[in-house]
């Protein structure tokens, strides 16, 4: 462990509501942490230690913008902590050269695992039969609506990226067909590829939408998506809100033009659409599709892994392509 | 559908002893004449009249034939279950009548497996409470609190049959680590065996209860194999409600000596015990592991097709006896 002296600057950056948790930084790092220093002002902060911060931890979804960025003329790296990356100004970020680092793997698992575990739910409606027995219904009304068997259910995933794959994998004993849309084909998958998400929407039964929100992204899984998935379609998103158009999405919910949905994420966290909180056929969650105590362990492991090969000249081990 | 019988098929006399589905109803009614038990307020005396014109007995995962209901049917044939278990049949007593037996197996194991992982899921996850969290409002108030990983995690199977057999190929995808427990080792799988419940309750954090129910196996999750599994453990039941001691499982659960529960069957259906309804750790589903269009479909038309089968004197399609 490094002494004092020789822990290198590493600036923490967050948003109030986010504790810094990640206790084992302060070991190796020095951590400057403005929103520890009432005193000053973040501005005025970051200003007076702006020379020795080559190193920035974005905690969580905490927007970086260019405008903090330009408060920090020696940065040479943000160092992300969670899945997506979307919160963090990249085009700014490519423009100086400054490199971005995400998750990496430390996710991919568990955000795979909680798909699988909304599609079980929506198709086989554990949540709403679990309300039904809780309601007392079941000695009264004897039976519940059937599910839907998850065999031989065509899935296509939006995203084949490290969340994507693992979901792909864990399905298949499901007997689930797995077909995929993604910026590009990938050389070693054996899955069918589609160049388009209407594509893939028509020729499948259930969307699985697990890819990064960017400009090209927003609002992908539009009416024409959902129309060609049809009205005994399921998506399940755990990318971001924004990723779908929310507010066709309740339509298509409400009059029946989708069997069902199961969300963890939301274009206006926390807020989720009223007309969604007495449906049946979805499943909400609050974005908690990655968050174990295990996960946040491996997180831990990684951030502390790109900061120490950052600081040692070594290769990064989760670097964000910036194109 | 095999409409090969003879004209007087109309005739034979089917009891079904419970309600079902419609569509087994409609089914079994366009090739023979039915009586429905609980349309009866008075079922002793239906018996009375009926008894000897009964040929046929069709029941589910709620009612079958014991040893009384045979007994008083003097003309009973077959009888066909709607379900895979066979603990609602006296089959000592069939056997020793001749009386035929056929039941609904395979057709519903995947969905049963797929139900089984899901409550792995739902309880270790805890997505029906996170949907709570959401639908109560929750969520606006501040974030829900972090969960338990599945991926890697061992996975306990009591009862390595067709049904354990998929739900452990399902938990290997998610890199999980298998052992089980069944009346003798399996040849050939890739799995530890524990000859003792309580061993293999102490060394895996989520036990599955996938064996049949018989008079040796109820209540063979007692409070030891609970204590066993223990205050980060996991019971999930997709087999019979009076595999599991509920009275032990439900102050195990109360005094947190065992960690969560997904239960889809319970020993008095459908009634669940008032004390599980307050917790959170638990997911309650009203016995639907095979309550899928599809499978309940392929269920009814299999319980048909056996009763075609046996009265058009062609082998029975899934015979027990």
């Amino acid at each position: 462990m490094p002494t004092e002296e020789e822990r290198p600057v590493v600036l923490i950056h967050r948003i109030p509501a986010l504790k810094q948790p990640l206790a084992s930084l302060s070991e190796r790092f020095t951590l400057l942490d403005p929103l520890l220093h009432s005193a000053d002002s973040t501005h005025s902060f970051l200003s007076r230690h702006a020379s020795s911060v080559r190193a920035i931890l974005c905690l969580g979804a905490s927007p970086l913008t260019s405008d903090t960025l330009s408060l920090l003329p020696a940065l040479e790296i943000v160092v992300g902590s969670s899945a997506g990356i979307d919160h963090v100004d990249l085009q700014e970020c490519r423009r100086r050269g400054i490199l971005v680092t995400n998750a990496g793997n430390a996710f991919s698992e568990d955000g795979a695992d909680y798909v699988v575990g909304l599609l079980i739910d929506v198709l086989r409606r554990v949540s709403s039969s679990d309300r039904f027995v809780r309601n007392g219904l079941w000695p009264e009304h004897g039976a519940y609506p059937l599910g839907s068997t998850l065999g031989g259910k065509r899935v296509g995933i939006v995203g084949l990226g490290s969340i994507g794959s693992e979901v792909a994998k864990r399905l298949v004993p499901f007997g689930c067909s797995i077909a995929y849309t993604s910026r590009k084909k990938k050389p070693c998958v054996s899955y069918p590829f589609y160049a388009n998400v209407s594509g893939l929407a028509a020729d499948s039964d259930v969307l699985i939408v697990c890819c990064a929100l960017t400009e090209e992204t927003h609002h992908m899984i539009n009416k024409d998506v959902m129309t060609a998935l049809g009205k005994e379609g399921v998506i399940i998103n755990v990318g971001r809100g924004a990723l779908i158009d929310e507010k066709e999405l309740v339509h298509f919910l409400v009059r029946g033009k989708l069997g069902g949905a199961g969300l963890d994420v939301f274009e206006d966290e926390p807020h989720v659409p009223k007309e969604l909180l007495t449906l049946d056929n979805v499943v909400l969650s609050p974005h908690v599709a990655v968050v174990t105590a295990e996960s946040f362990a491996a997180l831990e492991q990684v951030v502390i892994g790109n900061l120490e090969a950052f600081f040692s000249n070594k290769p990064l081990l989760s670097p964000v392509k910036l194109e | 559908m095999d409409n090969n019988m003879d004209n007087n098929s109309n005739n034979i006399i089917v009891l079904m002893v419970c309600p079902v589905s419609n569509y087994l109803e409609q089914e079994i009614e366009k090739s023979f004449k039915v009586f429905k038990l609980w349309h009866f307020e008075d079922k002793e005396q239906f018996i009375n009249t009926h008894k000897d014109s009964i040929q046929a007995v069709v029941g589910s995962a709620a009612a079958g034939a014991d040893a009384e209901l045979i007994e008083s049917l003097p003309k009973l044939e077959i009888v066909a279950t709607c379900s895979v278990g066979l603990d609602k049949i006296d089959l000592a007593r069939c056997k020793e009548k001749g009386i035929r037996v056929a039941n609904t197996p395979d057709v519903l194991t995947d969905d049963v497996a797929d139900l089984a992982i899901g409550l792995i899921l739902a309880v270790l996850r805890r997505i029906c409470e996170s949907d709570r969290y959401v639908r109560s409002g929750e969520w606006k108030k501040g974030e829900f609190k972090m969960t338990t990983k599945f991926t890697g995690k061992s996975v306990g199977i009591l009862g390595m049959g067709r049904i354990g057999t998929v739900i452990a190929k399902r938990a290997e995808a998610f890199d999980c680590i298998i052992g089980y427990n069944s009346r003798t080792e399996k040849p050939n799988l890739n799995y530890k065996y524990y000859p003792n419940l309580i061993d293999l309750a102490s060394n895996c954090q989520i036990l599955v209860v996938a064996c049949s129910l018989t008079e040796e196996t109820q209540h063979i999750v007692n409070r030891q194999v609970i204590n066993a599994l223990g205050p980060k453990g996991v019971l999930i039941n997709i087999g019979r409600g009076l595999l599991v001691d509920e009275h032990e499982l439900v102050s195990a659960l109360l005094q947190g000596r065992l960690g969560g529960a997904g239960l889809d069957v319970f020993e008095h259906e459908p009634d669940v015990p008032e004390e599980l309804i307050g917790l959170e750790n638990v997911v309650l589903l009203p016995h639907v592991a095979s309550a899928t269009v599809e499978t309940r479909k392929a269920m009814a038309d299999l319980v048909v097709g056996n009763l075609q089968a046996h009265f058009g004197k062609k082998p029975l399609l899934t015979p027990v006896v």
